[in-house]
């Protein structure tokens, strides 16, 4: 068997390799938003020109593209979009509650089916580990090539935070197995045991999601394309996470534990 | 065993029901056999039956969302400062009902329009698939259309006494366009220009004459909306009720007009909060993009599952077929809103199905590694996975139902892009655990024969 959890500190330090720049660009640049969040407007043309301003009527929107035809009499309109900001204020609210509401709920949901809250939060850990590594590679993208992040982006953001949840799960019920079976073997023992077991479906789990992500993203046109792209950084990052995030993390819980019981 | 074979055939006439209500087309043959003429026809099913006071209507067409077919979405602010808190609600809802009759009227199929209350701010959502002309639905919408007669009012000049009294205004009389029954367009008899006959209801119909009785041979003016439309002179007293308003309208102004006093003025104004436009071809290339993606995206899955699992990978695909199946059909029957984030949710749902699968595969090879004979590994397998299974999915229940926020929240999101890829997840998870579960561990029960020695090469099929 392959000793996994020797190395618990690289998988931490490699994280943190993808985690630092992007947080550095977090803070620095932020995120950024798209009118679903500041409000404004969008119009998007036929040969695929995209106007933006503060705020346009309809009005202004159909003069301009009047205007632009007499240039080039095949042009179109092919969407307009124009929100006030209050709306954005608010969204960027909920979209706080939902992601607070759904790690809470997710931390209660943990701690009780493992009967031990070291589960509940070395898995919400991990969640954060996988919405970090997101964040700050859109922040990084957004920087550098003008990526917006929209409302979707929230419901990637949302659903990889369920996805990782999803596949720490599965590591963490085998060390529950494990461990009803087990019960005089060490956390560090039946943890590698347990990434051992569940490696292969983790790997083909993932790269099946990932196909179909690929997929969407390479071909699903440019309206979701951002969208996979997120949903695709999160899948990666959810699968790596599980066994190299949160399975250590826990192994580090037990290891801290067990050394603040011999100095006291 | 027994319970197996009823599930087997359970599973078979859910598959049978799935495809007739999957069917594209009117399903007819007809051919000579033996000089015999055999005909058979199965038309497209239709539902339609009434179940106590619900009646359930299906034509069982994808339902696709403003971002698949193209249309426009405004959200209106209702301005209540008017209006006093207890009856701002109802204020609200009979604006909406003022803004659908509107759209109906206007002639915009399967147009929604919703209200919702986010704090103090009081909001109209308006869904207008396929209209291409949005500044002349923005107008529909949220014109405030009241129509008053005004009376005029003369003077005398102080400056040439004894001349005759000039008119120098028209006040508004209590006749307004409540006080219509119907509005319709009309062309007036001298010059066929369109014009729009108006028919008042009863009290109106009194005021109206009294109104041609103290004015007889003096102007009346017609105001829309506090501009001047066109101030008549009153020939005679008139009773009937019945009127014109003429205006030097085009037909389409005229048609408008009407439309608007037969729909009523909206009891609060409305400015626009947001509003989004997508032409029906971006719809379509979203469509042709997306299904393209999804066949690819799925065959790679099918062609992994067989190549890595062999004959139980081709077991997995055949679920994964009734998966897509039933799928579709819920979709026609609830039916849900087909958006391009929908779309995903389910491309993804589907990614996510083989994973309970994989983890009862993964079980299985491990018991057979074990040493046990298969139909016990198999059995094992599904009992073994089914707690990491229960658990996982659970978990993203959780999050589909934040998403989703079925009980309305005020606090969480209700934009109907997440919802539509909300309520595609959750689908996508019970169905998948309904087919990754019941159907392929019937499927594998009579289907698969395994081997009892330890695969560790993948099998070929």
């Amino acid at each position: 068997m392959i000793n996994w959890l020797k190395l618990r500190y690289l998988y931490l330090a490699l994280s943190l390799l993808i985690i630092i720049p992007g947080a550095i660009s977090l803070a620095r640049f932020g995120l950024k938003l798209s009118i679903d969040f500041t409000g404004g407007s969008v119009l998007t043309l036929s040969d695929s020109t995209i106007i933006r301003q503060k705020d346009m009527t309809q009005q202004q929107a159909d003069e301009m593209v009047g205007k632009l035809k007499e240039k080039n009499k095949d042009l179109k309109m092919v969407s307009f979009e124009t929100l006030g900001p209050s709306l954005g204020q608010e969204t960027i609210k909920k979209t706080i509650y939902a992601v607070l509401l759904a790690s809470l709920l997710i931390l209660i949901h943990i701690t009780r089916a493992f009967k031990q809250l070291k589960f509940g939060v070395c898995a919400l850990l991990a969640m954060l580990h996988d919405s970090l590594v997101l964040l700050g590679i859109f922040s990084l993208l957004g920087h550098f090539f003008g990526i917006e992040v929209d409302l979707l982006f929230v419901t990637a953001t949302l659903t990889v935070l369920s996805f990782s949840v999803h596949d720490t799960i599965v590591v963490y019920d085998r060390i529950r197995e494990l461990q009803k079976r087990h019960s005089n073997e060490s956390v560090y023992d039946l943890a590698n045991q347990a990434v051992s077991e569940t490696m292969i479906r983790s790997l083909n789990n993932s790269l099946t999601i990932i196909f179909m992500l690929l997929a969407l993203f390479l071909l699903g046109g440019a309206s979701t394309r951002f969208f996979a792209l997120a949903l695709l950084i999160g899948t990666i990052s959810g699968s790596y996470s599980s066994p190299f995030t949160a399975v250590p993390l826990l192994v580090i819980w037990d290891d801290l534990r067990k050394s603040r019981g011999r100095t006291s | 065993m027994r319970q197996s074979r009823g599930l087997l055939f359970f599973i078979f006439t859910l598959v049978l029901f799935c495809l007739y209500l999957n069917l594209p087309f009117d399903l007819q043959f007809s051919r000579k056999i033996l000089n015999k003429e055999f005909s058979f026809n199965l038309p497209r099913p239709r539902i339609n039956f009434r179940l106590g006071k619900s009646v359930f209507n299906r034509d069982l067409n994808f339902k696709k969302g403003l971002d698949l077919s193209g249309g426009m979405q405004v959200t209106l602010l209702a301005d209540m400062e008017q209006i006093g808190q207890p009856s701002r609600t109802t204020a609200l809802e009979s604006a909406r009902s003022v803004i659908s009759r509107r759209v109906d009227l206007y002639g915009v199929s399967e147009a929604t329009v919703k209200t919702s209350v986010a704090g103090a701010d009081y909001r109209l959502i308006v869904e207008l698939p396929g209209v291409d002309k949005p500044q002349e639905a923005l107008d529909l919408i949220g014109q405030t259309a009241s129509l008053v007669f005004a009376t005029p009012i003369y003077q005398a000049d102080p400056a040439s006494p004894g001349a005759e009294p000039q008119l120098v205004t028209f006040v508004p009389s209590d006749l307004t366009g409540k006080d219509l029954s119907l509005a319709q367009v009309t062309f007036e008899t001298q010059n066929r220009q369109p014009a729009v006959s108006i028919k008042f209801k009863d009290p109106g119909r009194d005021k109206f004459a009294k109104l041609t009785k103290e004015f007889l041979g003096k102007p009346l003016a017609i105001l829309l909306d506090n501009s001047l439309l066109s101030a008549p002179t009153v020939q005679s007293e008139i009773t009937t009720g019945d009127a014109i308003i003429s205006g030097s309208f085009t037909l389409d102004e005229a048609k408008f007009l009407a439309t608007q006093l037969n729909a009523g003025a909206l009891p609060v104004p409305v400015k626009i909060l947001s509003q989004k436009v997508i032409s029906a071809t971006l719809g379509e290339d979203s469509i042709r993009q997306s299904v393209l993606a999804g066949a690819i995206g799925l065959s790679i899955v099918a062609a992994f599952m067989i190549l890595y699992y062999g004959w139980l990978g081709v077991i997995a695909v055949i679920g994964l077929g009734v998966y897509s199946l039933i799928t579709a059909t819920l979709y026609r029957l609830i039916p849900v809103t087909l958006t391009l984030p929908g779309v995903a949710g389910f491309l993804l749902s589907i990614g996510m199905a083989v994973d309970s699968n994989i983890l009862v595969f993964e079980r299985y090879r491990e018991e057979i590694r074990a040493g046990r004979s298969w139909p016990v590994s198999l059995e094992l397998g599904f009992g073994r996975a089914w707690n990491s299974i229960k658990d996982a999915n659970l978990a993203t229940i959780i999050t589909g139902l934040i998403l989703f926020n079925p009980l309305d929240w005020s606090f969480l999101n209700a934009s109907g892009a997440v919802r539509g890829f909300a309520l595609t997840l959750l689908l996508g998870i019970f169905i998948s655990l309904f087919t990754g579960i019941v159907v392929t561990r019937t499927l594998l029960r009579f289907f698969y024969h395994g081997t009892n020695q330890s695969p560790n090469q993948p099998q070929q099929p």
